[in-house]
């Protein structure tokens, strides 16, 4: 699997986000998922379950407990595929 | 926004959803007649929404034995199995199930629900995985969240998506609960259990089993999923409830594994609360040895889940992937399937409405249930009325 730096996951997750809400509100690192972008607990999970197969990668639900932004869930992304390495 | 607005605002929410709708949850039945009559308002209703699979609930043979117990022992055991409340009839009722699942060791729980909290919390913790199926029940989702494990689902009964998880657990898989249910209770559909135990011994992992909805309703003597499928002794742990075949209310575990008794004293969910009632406990004694030889009460069971499940599907409903006493219509959207509960209580059948979020994938569903104690003749009243209100209602 080819390495991602953390910007590069950042973009590509706006990018899926953008596709996943079908959204007019500009998604930037900053953007709230549940307040701006109205992603509500059924749609996480789902949202989730892509990002998985995105990245590869298993996201616990329990990691998601401190996920606000689209940074957060970045980050959150990134630590997980370093673990796993 | 403070603690009760926060209540306001999910109450507007529930409303916008379905302004006429409020009256489906939590319906009144002012008097229950047998397993498949009640009265609810003034009418005669066909209950065709509940989990008495074998149509026990006023078994004469249970009815006795809960009298009996009441006289004898009293109403409650007011305490925990830990204490004062470990009466014979809990223990003997952990020796019959241990027997009926010809498994070392069985634990009685006081719901269903606690047994799942129980037994996930039990065996494991933080840094352990659940890797549990995505339609799991709440109470399943509940034992991991209060386990501390890390919660990874995969998606419903896909099994290409459990070995992609298990996989990327890498050396962490040998600490993995996978957990799966025998009959899953919102499209009724079943478990691909031999397939899950070829992936748990490859990745040795350990696998639960909730026999919840399948209990009495699968297998020769009634165990469930795993007694069908011929695979009991490669399940680790299997849970199930008294509250629905059985008709009372409790839940239990049972294995193989001598460490489930270690549950005992680790498990909050069964030290913090007080034991079943002895009259709960006697009925279920009863209800076990009924469902043991209700050979022919499933097999009538298993008739009317065809009759209902062929009807639908000829009509044109979407219904779920297999056929069993869980019968679901799947709807686009909530006022649809409000509409369809509607004629059908007007029509004097009572189902089961569930909305999102409870419903998988944002569907809403108008769940039956059959049990063995339908009459053809109910289930052919059922057949019609779905029939009659298709048209006006699907298109
Ligand atoms: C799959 C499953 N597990 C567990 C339970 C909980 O059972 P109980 O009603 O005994 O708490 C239920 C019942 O709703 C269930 O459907």
């Amino acid at each position: 699997m080819v390495e991602m730096s953390q910007e590069e996951i950042l973009h590509l997750l706006c990018q899926r986000l953008a596709s996943f809400t079908n959204t007019e509100v500009e998604i930037t690192p900053e953007t709230n998922l549940i307040t701006q972008l109205a992603i509500d607990s059924i749609k996480l999970l789902n949202l989730i379950m892509e990002l998985e197969d995105n990245f590869d990668i298993s996201i616990p639900l329990n990691a998601l407990t401190d996920v606000l932004t689209v940074r957060d869930l970045a980050n959150l992304i990134y630590k997980i595929k370093s673990d796993s390495k | 926004m403070n603690l009760l607005e926060k209540l306001d605002t999910a109450a507007a929410a529930r409303k916008a959803q379905l302004p006429t709708g409020l009256s489906a949850f939590g319906i009144p039945i002012e008097e229950i007649y047998s397993p498949t009559e009640a009265r609810i308002g003034e009418r005669r209703i066909l209950l065709l929404g509940t989990n008495n699979y074998l149509g026990l609930s006023f078994a004469p043979e249970c009815r006795e034995a809960a009298h009996e117990a009441i006289d004898t022992e009293g109403t409650g055991t007011t305490g925990s199995r830990m204490a004062n409340g470990n009466y014979s009839g809990h223990r003997a009722l952990e020796m019959e199930f241990a027997e009926f699942y010809q498994c070392r060791s069985c634990i009685v729980f006081t719901t269903g629900y606690q047994a799942n909290l129980g037994t996930i919390s039990g065996l494991i913790g933080a840094g352990d995985v659940a890797l549990i199926d995505g339609d799991s029940h709440a109470s399943i989702y509940d034992g991991c969240i209060l386990s501390g494990a890390d919660i990874i689902r995969f998606r419903h009964n896909d099994m290409v998506d459990l070995e992609k998880r298990l996989r990327r657990l890498g050396d962490r898989s040998k600490n993995t609960l996978i957990i799966a249910e025998g009959i899953y209770s919102m499209l009724g559909d079943q478990a691909p259990l031999a397939e899950i135990i070829n992936l748990k011994k490859t990745y040795n992992s350990t696998l639960l089993l909730d026999e919840a909805h399948s209990l009495g309703v699968l297998g020769e003597t009634g165990q469930g999923l795993a007694e069908k499928t011929k695979l009991s002794s490669e399940v680790d742990f299997i849970t199930g409830t008294f509250s629905k075949s059985l008709c009372g209310i409790g839940g239990y575990c049972v294995s193989n594994h001598p460490q489930l008794d270690q549950l005992r004293y680790v498990s909050h969910p069964y030290i913090f609360t007080a034991s079943p009632s002895p009259a709960t406990i006697a009925a279920t004694r009863a209800a076990l040895r009924l469902v043991r030889n209700g050979s022919k009460l499933r097999e009538q069971l298993w008739r009317n889940a065809q009759q209902l499940y062929s009807h639908l599907k000829m009509v044109g409903y979407q219904v779920g992937p297999e056929p069993g006493p869980v019968v679901a219509t799947i709807l686009d959207n909530p006022q649809q399937a409000l509409a369809l509960w509607n004629g059908l209580l007007e029509n004097n059948i009572y189902v089961n409405l569930i909305l999102p979020p409870a419903a998988p994938e944002g569907k809403s569903l108008v769940r039956c249930s059959v049990n063995a104690a339908h009459t053809t003749e109910q289930i052919k009243h059922v057949c019609q009325t779905f029939s009659m209100l298709h048209a006006s209602i699907i298109q």
